[in-house]
């Protein structure tokens, strides 16, 4: 069965929350994908959908890339907007 | 009139096929052929097994009625010999290879769906509830033993060859799930129970559709197999009850 490609499933566990990456497993094609899924993810009523995508199909950063990658914001605070005083009134931000 | 024994033995034809095909599917828990189907068979295997406990829960009941005392879950499933078990022959027959499992499953899941579906209106209000609740994990049961029909029979030579093997094999106890005996009709004329003979000819369409699908040939007529709800079954159900039952004969009321 080593053939099967493997698939990634992303779960969204509530109305108005983004999908989330859950894991990854085989199955022959998209349909059976997303009913494994159904049965390897969401025994525990974790969720309202469920996406798969081939793995193969998601291109990721090279981790030998990180430094440029990633390093030049840490030394850019002015990013963060903690310089500004926010009034206590205004929630959620 | 029905009696309260029509009833009680309805409810446990009921309850048998869903233990016994219960049972059959939790043999193949680390066995599957990849670990996402272990894990998608044994769902499927506790879905049957929780409705035979709301089943037998019902029938003890109904039981207590007429005999002055009814039996608990556990005794009706452990403590009763074969030849008192009333599932349908098709669902005590081994596993075979995963074709044989999911042809078995297949024949299963489109009548349990259909009987289901009528049931959900009884009369009997108990009956319609238990049923209701059962069908939605049902629908789901069908979905997957469909499409391992159809990807078996459309796949390779070798999976072709064997899922035709095991749809023509299995075909001889297919024809006792729409055969009434007296305790059918008595509950079809209250409108407690499922009557088989509307649900016959959907169940044939629906399993031509699938098998066409699948490039797979419809069986033809041939012997049909019965007893299973009388009572008498194949050689299988007691090796299988054995198993099932060691522990709670051997060491009676043992608990963990």
């Amino acid at each position: 069965m080593s053939e099967w490609p493997l698939w990634e499933i992303f779960i969204r566990s509530q109305h108005g929350l983004a999908h989330k990456h859950v894991g990854s497993l085989h199955a022959p094609d998209a349909e059976m994908a997303i009913k494994n899924a159904r049965d390897v993810y969401t025994r525990r009523n974790e969720g309202v959908s469920i996406w798969a995508v081939k793995s193969a199909d998601i291109t990721a950063t090279a981790p030998g890339e990180k430094a440029p990658l990633f390093e030049p914001a840490n030394s850019k605070v002015y990013r963060h907007p903690t310089f500004f005083p926010m009034p206590e009134e205004v929630k959620h931000i | 009139m029905t009696t309260d024994e029509q009833l009680f033995d309805y409810l446990l034809r009921l309850a048998d096929s869903d233990l016994v095909l219960a049972q059959r599917l939790g043999e193949w828990v680390g066995h599957g052929p990849v670990l996402e189907e272990d894990i998608a068979l044994t769902n499927v295997g506790l879905d049957l097994l929780g409705q035979a406990r709301l089943w037998f829960a019902y029938a003890g009941e109904v039981e207590a009625r007429f005999a002055g005392g009814g039996r608990g879950e556990d005794a009706l499933a452990f403590l009763r010999d074969g030849g008192d078990f009333r599932n349908l022959l098709l669902v005590e027959q081994p596993n075979g290879d995963y074709a044989y499992t999911m042809a078995r499953q297949f024949y299963f899941d489109t009548w349990h769906q259909l009987v289901l579906s009528r049931l959900a209106a009884s009369s009997d209000a108990r009956i319609a509830e238990i049923a209701a609740k059962a069908l939605k994990e049902v629908t789901y049961h069908v979905e997957r033993s469909t499409d391992w029909v159809i990807r078996l029979g459309d796949g390779t030579a070798e999976s072709h060859a064997r899922i035709q093997a095991a749809i023509d094999d299995l075909w001889m106890y297919t024809g006792e799930m729409f055969a009434a005996d007296e305790t059918d009709a008595a509950l079809v004329a209250e409108g407690i129970g499922c009557d088989l003979s509307a649900v016959a000819p959907l169940w044939r369409d629906e399993v031509s559709a699938v098998l066409a699908e699948a490039t797979l040939k419809l069986p033809g007529e041939a012997w049909m197999q019965r007893g299973g709800k009388q009572g008498v079954h194949t050689e299988h159900l007691g090796r299988m009850l054995a198993t099932m039952q060691w522990l709670q004969r051997a060491y009676p009321g043992a608990q963990w």
